[in-house]
């Protein structure tokens, strides 16, 4: 019987879960859980600060998801080292575990810089877990001065969710724009006034280079008083258990399309990962949850017996605030088509032929419509483009592609 | 099991379904109070150009990618049918980047609605292909939907 | 333009309180009655455009929506009455003929309704359909005269070619052109499903329906359209069209506008050309040159199908069908003077030709009195409405009967007798493929196959009624019928006594 061995309990473990018994039945399987929770919605921590959703809610899967999968949680601790040829994990309190198969889900941590005085800073947080949003939650008054370091997708969620509950919200980024791993600059413009609209202030080329208690002196020399600071800037992936247990890594876990790292039967998923992206062909790390799921999933798949490719992988994004959706997907590099009108830009990005990347603002109906072609790599040339950039229309295939489309078993 | 299809051919563009659906859904137990006066934020929607029309809802995919990739949770597969828990889904709209049907759209409170086939209100069928004035959309089973 | 002397023919209801403004009436109206005021979000509509076709009607969601006659009318008078004016406005407008379609609609006697039917009582008992077999099966062609056997005394069982029913109704010929692709799929299908036939109408055959052939009559018409070797050979009969019962003595024009694409192709003629229907076969003025033309027919088929010859209930109708039945053909098929049409002069179809049952009897018993009805079988046509006519016609003398207006009006038709613009809502007379859409033919055969059945389940019920099994039985039995309300001169062209006699 096999005994499969999860280390994390995020989106990537929920996947590998049900991707193992979607082939084996029998074997056991344990999950290490760092977080003293059940596996929860972690993106939606910003919508738990809002009031959108509760604990409860942010379930990801029912409580009886464990049981009913026939896992083994271990709440509270880490892993910390894995031995190849004994096949065995170790935990923090060196209990050694024995695996047949074994997924590395470990996700990834705020990435914190070493700014000077930080260490006295009171009222600072991170904005990666549940706990991080009770905690803000706790503290956040009306009459709070927040300082959010990193304009990025964590950073500007965490203010979105606070704008009801504080007094003022302020962020600061290097980046000459919001938003900068995902959107260019008109787009990010477009976002950044939305988003003062909304009076979320912002000071961008400039970031926080020391802290006197609560202020912040920025690089610029101006003085920043706080009550409370996120530290939004960056997340890197956990790969340390696999980089000691001389694993190939990059910037994040090296996975094939097969999800195994370069180690005998250790597969890796989620958010600690780099893999290949379809829409450029290069490896990447796509930390997002569809693609952690999906990941996870391909791992148990594989672990409990199958073989199953995950080749389409690509980046998205779908991220809005108050009320002004973008979204993104593929890479968005080189020239562009564009689509615009009052209160919206779409940005399609064609190279040889074949869509490999977008980025909407305002209007999204039915985008998966072009992430199919990016990801169903379909060429320019069988659609109708002309149509489908001003409208994402399913009419824009031909009848005999729609047909497929609509008329049988997807 | 019995899914609803759309034979183009036949689409008029009459945008019924719509209404239907809306009606359907609506929990009202008159159209005219369901929907006169507002607008309508139904499960079906009618794509199409001058040439041809056609309705698009939800496939209800083998492996649904919106289950997949719903970052609340809140999209699951049950009895052949992908269902949204509108109690949990907060609207961020990754199902819509990634469904390559476009079948989802928020409803009137901005959170998302799908196509259930009916299976949720007091319609014995889908109200889409019960309202159909040309057998458009069709309710039945085909090769490899068992 | 100066003065319009025409106010509106309807006027369209709508209902405020129910209206949502989904607006499915501005997109199913071709004729752009209804119309969405975006500044005050209200539907709105221009009435002087509607037909009273009823589709806006029939789809309206919370059944918003009626269209009633309008009773602006001109001062009331017996003599010049509201239609008769109007027509003379637009004639005086336009110059033109005046243009209808559909049957007759002026308050002509219809003799069907001044016949009754017997039923058993007593001395002869009524059959019970359900546990009794009837039968209501029917063949057409020319009958042996008596039983015959050779040298060694075996019967000759050679018979002239026949067409098989499984009752005694067809579709009447309507054209590829004149009613659309799906129409003519619809009957094609529900024809094949029911066992019956229907008519390609001089339009030609799609080569889509060739596989239909079976249940097929294809007509020659004085326009020769779509005939060619295949073509004869495809049906299962080939009908002679002589004339028709909305327009007797006239021929028939589709405008070149109409005759693009598949139509063009199914008519052989070049797109955009006039369809021109001679009002004669130029090659028939008399009954032998008719005979040349059902021998040719038949020489090309070889002699394995019946050949129809269809002409217009006419006032020499009798003598008529005698040269006919002598002409060699195996099948006539008299149309009468409500019987239906895509487009007609209106003076002709309402004031040319005779009714249908009076047509009938006098041909059944001129063919009798001369000794060749069995050379030849009897189809009647010509607003034959419900199993009721069929039954009567069958025991006026006739061997079936051909329904056109039934089938189209099964098929969706609300008889707003506008066929002739082109833009029926319906999907029926029209070849715009926006509208041809609109008549899915899985509905529309089913509905046909639907109407063919229920017809079959009354006239078995009649014959039940009358102690009799088999719809044979009852040809010509017009002991069975009884006029009401009639003259002694109607019953006497009949052939029927009067009720109480």
């Amino acid at each position: 019987m096999n005994r499969y061995i999860i280390i994390g309990n995020g989106t990537a473990a929920v996947g590998c879960i049900e991707g193992i018994r979607s082939n084996d039945s029998e074997g056991s399987i344990i999950v290490i859980s760092q977080e003293n929770h059940a596996v929860y919605c972690r993106p939606l921590i910003s919508y738990f600060l809002e009031d959108r959703t509760n604990i409860e809610k942010m379930n990801y899967r029912a409580s009886d998801f464990y049981q009913k999968s026939g896992c083994t949680v271990i709440y509270g601790k880490t892993a910390v080292k894995i031995d190849t040829v004994a096949k065995q994990v170790f935990l923090d309190d060196a209990t050694a575990l024995p695996y047949t198969k074994l997924c590395v889900a470990t996700g990834s941590s705020p990435f914190i810089p070493n700014f000077e005085g930080i260490e006295n800073v009171n009222n600072k947080f991170t904005f990666m877990t549940i706990d991080d949003a009770i905690a803000l939650k706790k503290t956040i008054t009306k009459e709070s001065k927040v300082l959010i370091i990193g304009a990025g997708l964590i950073g500007l969620k965490c203010a979105e969710g606070l704008h009801d509950k504080a007094g003022s919200i302020t962020v600061c980024d290097l980046a000459d724009r919001v938003l900068s791993s995902i959107l260019d600059n008109d787009c990010a413009a477009i976002m950044q006034k939305h988003l003062e609209e909304n009076n979320i202030s912002f000071l961008l080329r400039d970031t926080a280079v020391k802290f006197e208690k609560n202020t912040a002196i920025m690089k610029s020399g101006k003085k920043i008083n706080f009550d409370i600071l996120v530290l939004a800037v960056g997340v890197k992936p956990n790969t340390d258990i696999i980089k000691n247990a001389s694993g190939k890594i990059g910037r994040g876990i090296i996975v094939n399309e097969f999800m195994k790292t370069s180690l005998t039967d250790v597969y890796a998923a989620g958010d600690c990962t780099e893999s290949l992206d379809a829409s450029s062909e290069s490896m990447k790390i796509m930390a997002l949850m569809p693609n952690a799921y999906m990941q996870g999933h391909t791992a148990g798949v594989n672990m409990g017996g199958g073989n199953r490719k995950l080749n389409n992988m690509i980046p998205m994004n779908s991220i809005g605030f108050f009320g002004l959706h973008a979204m993104t997907a593929g890479s968005c590099f080189g020239e562009y088509i564009e689509e615009n009108n009052e209160g919206y830009v779409k940005r399609f990005y064609i190279n040889n032929g074949y869509l490999t990347g977008f980025m909407l603002v305002g209007k999204t109906e039915r985008a998966g419509i072009y992430t199919s072609l990016i990801r169903e790599k379909t060429p320019i040339s069988e659609i109708n483009f002309d149509m489908l950039k001003k409208v994402a229309t399913s009419a824009a295939f031909s009848t005999e592609i729609r047909k497929k489309k609509f008329g049988g078993v997807i | 099991m019995k899914l609803i299809y759309v034979n183009e051919e036949w689409c008029l563009a009459c945008h019924l379904c719509e209404y239907n659906c809306a009606f359907a859904n609506s929990g009202v137990r008159d159209m005219v109070t369901a929907l006169k006066g507002k607008p309508i934020f139904p499960r079906i929607h009618i794509e199409g150009d001058e040439k041809i029309s056609f309705a698009v809802s939800c496939r209800h995919c083998t492996d649904p990618i919106c289950v997949k990739s719903c970052i609340a949770g809140a999209i699951s597969k049950s009895d052949g049918v992908v269902r949204i828990d509108r109690e949990k889904c907060v609207g961020c709209l990754t199902c819509v980047l990634v469904c390559p049907f476009g079948a989802l759209s928020p409803g009137e409170d901005g959170i998302m609605q799908k196509c259930e086939l009916c299976i949720q209100n007091s319609f014995d069928e889908p109200a889409c292909v019960k309202g159909c004035p040309n057998k458009a959309i069709v309710y039945e089973e085909r090769e490899g939907n068992k | 333009m100066g003065v319009e002397f025409i106010y509106p023919e309807f006027e369209v209801i709508r209902n405020e309180n129910r209206c949502i403004a989904c607006r499915v009436c501005e997109r199913q109206c071709a004729n752009e009655v209804h119309f969405f005021n975006t500044e005050h979000s209200v539907m709105v509509s221009d009435e002087s455009k509607c037909v009273n076709c009823q589709r806006c009607v029939s789809l309206c969601p919370t059944r918003a929506l009626k269209i009633v006659k309008s009773d602006c009318t001109l001062r009331e008078n017996s003599n010049w009455e509201n239609d008769t004016i109007k027509e003379i406005y637009k004639q005086a407008n336009s110059g033109g003929v005046l243009l209808s379609s559909m049957g007759n609609p002026r308050p002509m006697p219809v003799y069907w309704d001044k016949i009754l039917i017997n039923a058993s009582q007593v001395t002869n008992p009524p059959l019970d359909p359900p546990r009794e077999p009837m039968e209501t099966r029917v063949f057409l062609g020319r009958k042996p005269e008596k039983i015959e056997r050779d040298e060694t005394d075996k019967l000759k069982c050679e018979i002239p070619p026949q067409i098989e029913l499984s009752m005694p109704v067809m579709f009447s010929a309507m054209s590829y052109g004149s009613i659309s692709y799906n129409a003519h799929a619809s009957l094609a299908r529900a024809a094949t499903e029911i066992g019956i036939l229907y008519n390609t109408g001089e339009g030609g055959l799609h080569e889509d329906f060739y596989r239909y052939g079976k249940n097929t009559v294809v007509q020659v018409a004085s326009g020769r359209f779509g005939v060619y070797k295949d073509y004869l050979e495809a049906g299962a009969a080939i009908e002679i069209k002589m004339g028709q019962g909305a327009k007797p003595g006239i021929g028939g024009h589709l405008p070149g506008a109409k005759i693009i694409g598949d139509v063009s192709k199914t008519r052989m003629i070049p797109e955009g050309s006039d369809a021109i229907s001679p009002a004669p076969h130029h090659d028939i003025y008399s009954i032998e040159d008719l005979r040349q033309l059902v021998f040719s027919l038949k020489e090309a088929t070889e002699y394995k199908k019946p050949i129809m010859v269809k002409v217009a209930a006419v006032h020499n109708i009798a003598a008529i069908a005698s040269g006919i039945a002598r002409s060699g053909a195996d099948i006539i098929a008299i149309d009468g003077f409500r019987g239906g049409t895509g487009a007609a002069p209106t003076r002709i179809r309402d004031n040319v030709g005779i009714p249908i049952e009076l047509a009938l009897a006098a041909v059944d018993q001129r063919l009798r009195d001369e000794g060749i009805r069995n050379n030849i079988s009897l189809v009647i046509g010509g607003s034959v409405r419900s199993s009721a006519d069929v039954v009567k016609a069958i025991a006026l003398g006739a061997d079936a009967c051909y329904i056109a207006t039934a089938a189209l009006l099964a098929l969706g038709c609300h008889l707003c007798r506008t066929c002739q613009s082109g833009k029926c809502n319906w999907g029926i007379a029209t070849q715009n493929p926006e509208l041809v859409k609109r008549l899915n033919p899985d509905i529309g055969s089913k509905r046909l196959v639907n109407l063919m059945n229920a017809w079959r389940h009354e006239i078995k019920e009649f014959m039940g009624g009358m102690g009799i099994n088999s719809i044979e039985a009852l040809r010509g039995n017009r002991l069975m019928l009884r006029g009401i309300g009639m003259t002694e001169k109607e019953l006497e062209i009949l052939g029927i006594s009067h009720a109480g006699e």
